[in-house]
């Protein structure tokens, strides 16, 4: 039963990160969006995706998908009715499932998972098996979306195809694509908390491995770019004309971007039975509301800044002891203003000397994905000891008060946090630890 | 012994804007009329079941947040608003709410509005639209009408969904992080979202609204139902159908009962209703259907069984009662309610209202 919850007077386990799967303009995959964040390197070009010519702002940082996906438990059907979105989401979650090791509901090495007695006294339904599957996005399969409203409008009569996009179009389905093609099963969670929703979603799996619903969940991010988000941001004129610049002083607005990133969570103890190689350690999670306005973050950060202080009240750690922040860092002038406030009152004096970049100067914004992206480049900066680079920064900012990290450098990381602040005013605070 | 309460419900339905009016249709047990939606270029008649404009002008519309927000986030903060009532009066300036808001199709309206302006010409689209177009907007406003919002979340998924949403707020509960948590599930209609309807099933009729129930570890704060229990999660996949995830479903619930009262999702729609007819064959019991009268809620329809079933328990009409959510693409999820006043341990049935069929 999800509910009553098993009573349990055990202490919540260690979650570890056993799996991660990445999908950006820098690449697919660990190892070319590794190279890329490390260098700063930008990935914008021309949008191509759909006609921008009456649109005030042409970029955007665009994924080069695959001619073919990797081979997996869906069918050619299934696999035809995969739009961008659900492609980018099912090479990310292929990636840090293959990743972590873990096996499908019909391979015989799925015994290899014996279920712990800590967790069938959690959990004594014999679900334990079961893996949560929790997933942020705004837009879910909105490409399908357009396409249900053009035909719908322009071809009234027509309704092939109609049928199919209705139900594609719609997250939870995208989701499900995901269970049939690694094969295991487990409840769906879809949290649309906008920009935020990302790290809401492993914020959330974290919580379910913690409480002992599960003993393992994977959890992240997607979206891609769509006409409708696309013309959205640049009717608010919320995109930048000229470079996305986060913290710079002569920032005019954010970039947008596509991609997906979903992390393999489980209990240190079930990583340990199985030998399964470790790439890090969340540690903390903090999330609030901000109820100032839809689209504007309050200015002084107070909800982001409790965000923080939360994560580090279930981390049991404080800013001395972080060494590095990937930033929400849009571009737009009122959320780096209010997040460089948040920053700089929970740092205190550690601010001067605490590296902070934005990863949305090489990627853009991500939505949806975006937390969950920031959440994996916090883990591949852990991993492999090295600082991200803002691709791009000039005049910093006299209000922010934290060193950027402009150039690629290698550094001493044990401790990183990100942090996403969503449309709306859902605000969310990740904490990582290196796993040595 | 459940330690969640029920503290509130709200309710915006095509019955009209508040519980009583959801109460008064459900007892009549007639399908409420059907108005027709208009298609642009149409070939076909659309239909809906929408929900009425209310005899005042609601105050909150009032609220500088409301101005220029969507029938959804209206329909939202007006179940909310019924659903705290309750509890504002007791103590509202101590109490922190958690809000989850549950949605299927989302701000339907605005989204078409903005991408038909875009697609005439993008330099000219607005502005103001847009930011409507997001799940997280009604929540938003709610969070920012109600004041006391600490927490919040959007959840999007078929209308099983609207149980998860329950869970999360338990679980805010049980941690100590909210006082009370408000669950809604909520939709607003449009000929496209009727379109898409019609394509998957001729038979259905779109509806528009919203359910709340408000959830409290305090039982001085129940109007006499406690939450006693949340089936697992049965996740539909190609290897488990949508009749097996029912059976499963139907399993985690109670044998049937000549008392107790089974909340279900039909709708008079064989290809849909097939799932779950086949999991309750064995109810004998009482049983009411909300979509028969209201219509297809998605995910308001999922709140409206919940808060019509802890009504009729609140009201002494049944000592219990079980939520059936079959949802369309998803998963499905079941609950059990239950009377409960303190110092009271039993209840008899007392009346039953028209529609429920033995």
């Amino acid at each position: 039963m999800l509910f009553p919850f098993p009573p349990t007077s055990a202490p919540p386990p260690r979650v570890v990160i056993t799996g991660a799967g990445i999908v950006t303009a820098l690449g697919l995959g660990w190892k070319p969006n590794a190279e890329g964040f490390r260098a700063g390197r930008p990935a914008f070009r021309p949008v191509s995706l759909f006609d921008v010519s009456r649109q005030r702002v042409k970029t955007a940082a665009e994924v080069d998908l695959p001619d073919a996906l990797p081979p997996t438990g869906l069918s050619r059907r299934q696999l035809a009715r995969l739009d961008r979105a659900g492609k980018m989401l099912l090479l990310a979650a292929n990636e840090a499932w293959q990743q972590a090791g873990w096996k499908s509901d019909l391979e015989p090495g799925r015994a290899d998972l014996p279920v712990s007695p800590a967790a069938q006294q959690r959990r004594p339904t014999g679900q334990t098996r079961d893996v949560p599957l929790v997933l942020g996005t705004t837009a879910g399969g909105m490409s399908l979306g357009e396409d249900y409203f053009r035909q719908a409008v322009q071809s009234p009569g027509r309704h092939r195809r109609q049928p199919t996009r209705a139900i594609h179009y719609q997250p939870q389905v995208q989701a499900r694509m995901v269970l049939d093609a690694l094969g295991f099963n487990g409840p769906i969670t879809i949290i649309s908390n906008a920009c935020a929703s990302g790290s809401n979603a492993i914020g959330h799996a974290w919580n379910l491995v913690r409480c002992g619903h599960a003993e393992r969940a994977l959890a992240g991010g997607y979206d891609a770019l769509s006409l409708l988000v696309f013309a959205g941001f640049d009717a608010l004129q919320a995109l930048s004309p000229t470079v996305c610049r986060p913290f710079d002083a002569r920032r005019d607005g954010l970039a947008l971007g596509e991609g997906a990133a979903l992390v393999a969570l489980e209990t240190l103890e079930q990583a340990r039975r199985r030998n399964a190689p470790i790439l890090g350690e969340l540690i903390g999670y903090g999330t609030t509301i901000d109820r100032h306005h839809l689209t504007q973050p309050q200015p002084e950060g107070n909800a982001a800044l409790t965000a923080m202080n939360l994560a580090c009240d279930a981390a049991r750690l404080g800013p001395k002891d972080v060494d590095y922040i990937n930033a929400h860092g849009t571009g737009t002038v009122l959320n780096d203003s209010a997040e460089a406030s948040a920053i700089s009152r929970w740092a205190g004096p550690r601010a001067a000397t605490l590296p902070v970049s934005s990863t949305k100067a090489s990627i853009g914004h991500l939505l949806g994905a975006a937390g969950a992206v920031e959440a994996v480049i916090c883990l591949m900066a852990l991993r492999e000891q090295w600082l991200p680079a803002q691709a791009a920064f000039e005049t910093p900012d006299p209000a922010c008060n934290f060193p950027i990290v402009r150039q690629p450098r290698d550094a001493q990381l044990k401790v990183a946090l990100s942090n996403s602040f969503g449309f709306g005013g859902v605000n969310a605070t990740l904490i990582l630890r290196r796993w040595a | 012994m459940s330690r969640i309460f029920v503290a509130g419900l709200g309710a915006v339905s095509p019955a009209g804007w508040n519980v009583a009016a959801l109460r008064a249709a459900l007892d009549r047990g007639e399908p409420l009329p059907v108005q027709p939606l208009e298609r642009p270029g149409g070939d076909k008649s659309l239909r809906a079941r929408l929900v009425p404009a209310p005899a005042t002008r609601p105050e909150f519309l009032a609220h500088p947040r409301l101005r220029r927000t969507s029938p959804i986030t209206h329909y939202t903060a007006a179940a909310a608003l019924d659903a705290v009532a309750g509890l504002r009066a007791l103590r509202a300036e101590k109490i922190q709410l958690g809000l989850v808001v549950c949605q299927q199709a989302g701000c339907v309206n605005y989204s078409c509005r903005f991408f038909d302006e875009v697609l005439k010409d993008p330099a000219t689209a607005s502005p103001l639209l847009f930011p409507e177009t997001v799940y997280a907007a009604p929540a938003s406003h709610v969070a920012a009408l109600l004041e006391n919002v600490t927490l919040a979340c959007s959840l999007v998924g078929d209308p099983a969904v609207f149980l998860q949403g329950a869970a999360l707020g338990v679980r805010w509960l049980e941690e100590n992080r909210v006082d009370a948590c408000l669950v809604i599930g909520a939709e607003e209609t449009n000929w496209i979202l009727a379109d898409a309807l019609w394509h998957l099933d001729r038979l259905a009729v779109i509806a528009g609204g919203a359910g709340a129930i408000c959830l409290s570890l305090d039982p001085a704060l129940s109007i006499g139902v406690a939450l006693e229990t949340i089936t697992d999660v049965h996740s539909y996949r190609a290897s488990t159908s949508r009749t097996q995830a029912a059976q499963a479903m139907r399993k985690q619930l109670p044998a049937s009962s000549t008392v107790e009262l089974l909340c279900d999702g039909l709708s008079d729609s064989p290809c849909t209703d097939v799932a779950e007819r086949a999991a309750w064959l064995d109810w004998t019991g009482p049983r009411l259907s909300p979509k028969r009268v209201l219509g297809e809620g998605l995910m308001a329809a999922a709140a409206w069984q919940c808060v019509a079933a802890c009504d009729l328990v609140s009201a002494g009409r049944f000592p219990a009662a079980n939520i059936s959510l079959v949802g369309s693409n998803q998963q499905a999820m079941g609950a059990r309610f239950r009377w409960s006043r303190p110092g009271i341990s039993d209840l008899s049935p007392v009346t039953r209202a028209g529609n429920i069929t033995p």
